[in-house]
């Protein structure tokens, strides 16, 4: 009787497309490319010039900074994004107190700590003890590779000094999920080791923002 | 490996795999059918319960996460913010087939009791992700604001 009313209600639902959507939207995304490499700072030895170093390898960092699975929670607006194309979060939720969601809704009500397989189709719900949006101050989502190194810098805005963001970079858990997001979802580049070595070598040769 | 948690006021325990959503072990085990499936996916807010409080979709929640918590679903949902929504949901008749019902009373419930005063703006938020394939969307704003206004006095 059980399994009976499941179907029914399943059925229900499939109708609003809602099941398919997400299908669709998880095929692409394992369609789309594979995790592309991250170089270390070594593979950088050969640019002689320390400024050009320091670019080289932000833009070699910027492979991360602008991956999906950390732009959708560094978005402009209020609203996080999904999937490789960075369409609007579905269902629509709002950033909220300490981009935490609403009440009735928080981001709480559907992330857990850890990524959960779902039970009945492939794919999985991502999930981290930190699950929230990054401050509005942080949003990269749309912005050029300089202007997000710019943001980074710029103290009057960013919460974190450069060493702090270095440890972010290297070490913060949350950060570290991209690397690991679940099944249906595309990891960030590289590893978080490379990540923080790379930051931590931008740092040391005058973290230089690419122009534009 | 049986799980301990407080579901609907009493000490209960689950012998089941820890990987069993919540969902399946409030109908299959415990017989409480009043949490619907939807979509297994967390994307319609049928399957809604409280988790310590606050709203959880109980389809994409392990069993190993509640243990030691406190779940209430639809049948164990009690309070003054409860009994106003449903006397407003009675009042004006929200069900329309009514599969979404419950997901959708334990969502109002939570935001009245964080929110008594809601605004419309904070009923479409805290009520986004609880779909209606029969579209009683409207009557339920309606209704939320009516619970809030009674509870008033
Ligand atoms: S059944 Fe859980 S959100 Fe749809
Ligand atoms: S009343 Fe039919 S799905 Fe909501």
């Amino acid at each position: 009787m059980n399994r009976i009313v499941i179907a029914i209600g399943c059925a229900a639902l499939v109708s609003l497309g809602l099941c398919l959507k997400i299908g669709t939207a998880i095929a692409a995304d394992s369609e789309a490319a594979k995790a592309q490499t991250l170089q270390s700072p070594e593979d950088f030895a050969n640019i002689r010039d320390e400024s050009k170093r320091s670019v080289a390898m932000f833009n070699e960092m910027g492979k991360v900074l602008t991956h999906p699975r950390c732009v959708s929670c560094h978005p402009r607006g209020d609203s996080p994004l999904q999937g490789m194309d960075l369409h609007k979060h579905e269902p629509p939720i709002v950033r909220g107190a300490g981009g935490m969601g609403a009440p009735g809704m928080r981001c709480s009500t559907c992330h857990d700590d850890d990524n959960v397989a779902f039970s009945t189709e492939e794919g999985s719900i991502p999930g981290h003890p930190g699950w929230r949006l990054a401050p509005k101050s942080m949003a990269w989502e749309g912005k050029s590779l300089g202007e997000i190194c710019r943001q980074l810098k710029d103290q009057d805005r960013s919460h974190m000094t450069l060493e702090e963001l270095q440890k972010h970079n290297a070490t913060d858990g949350l950060v570290g999920w991209g690397w690991h997001p679940g099944e249906g979802r595309i990891p960030v580049s590289g590893t978080q080791e490379i990540f923080g070595e790379l930051t931590q070598a931008w740092i040391d040769t005058g973290a230089v923002c690419p122009e534009g | 490996m049986a799980i301990r948690f407080e579901l609907n006021g009493k000490e209960v325990s689950a012998d089941v795999e820890p990987d069993t959503p919540l969902l399946w072990v409030l109908r299959d085990h415990f017989w409480l059918t009043g949490t619907k499936f939807g979509c297994g996916i967390a994307q319609c807010g049928a399957c809604t319960v409280h988790l310590n409080g606050l709203t959880r979709r109980s389809c994409i929640t392990p069993i190993s996460r509640v243990e030691g918590g406190t779940v209430t679903t639809i049948e164990g949902i009690s309070g003054e913010e409860a009994r106003a929504i449903q006397d407003a949901w009675v009042a004006l008749d929200v069900p329309q087939c009514g599969f979404c019902q419950s997901g959708q009373v334990m969502s109002a419930t939570a935001l009245l009791r964080e929110i008594p005063k809601p605004t419309d703006e904070n009923i479409d938020q805290a009520m986004a992700g609880n779909i209606c394939r029969c579209a009683t969307y409207v009557r339920i704003r309606k209704a939320i604001h009516r619970a809030s206004d009674s509870l008033e006095g």
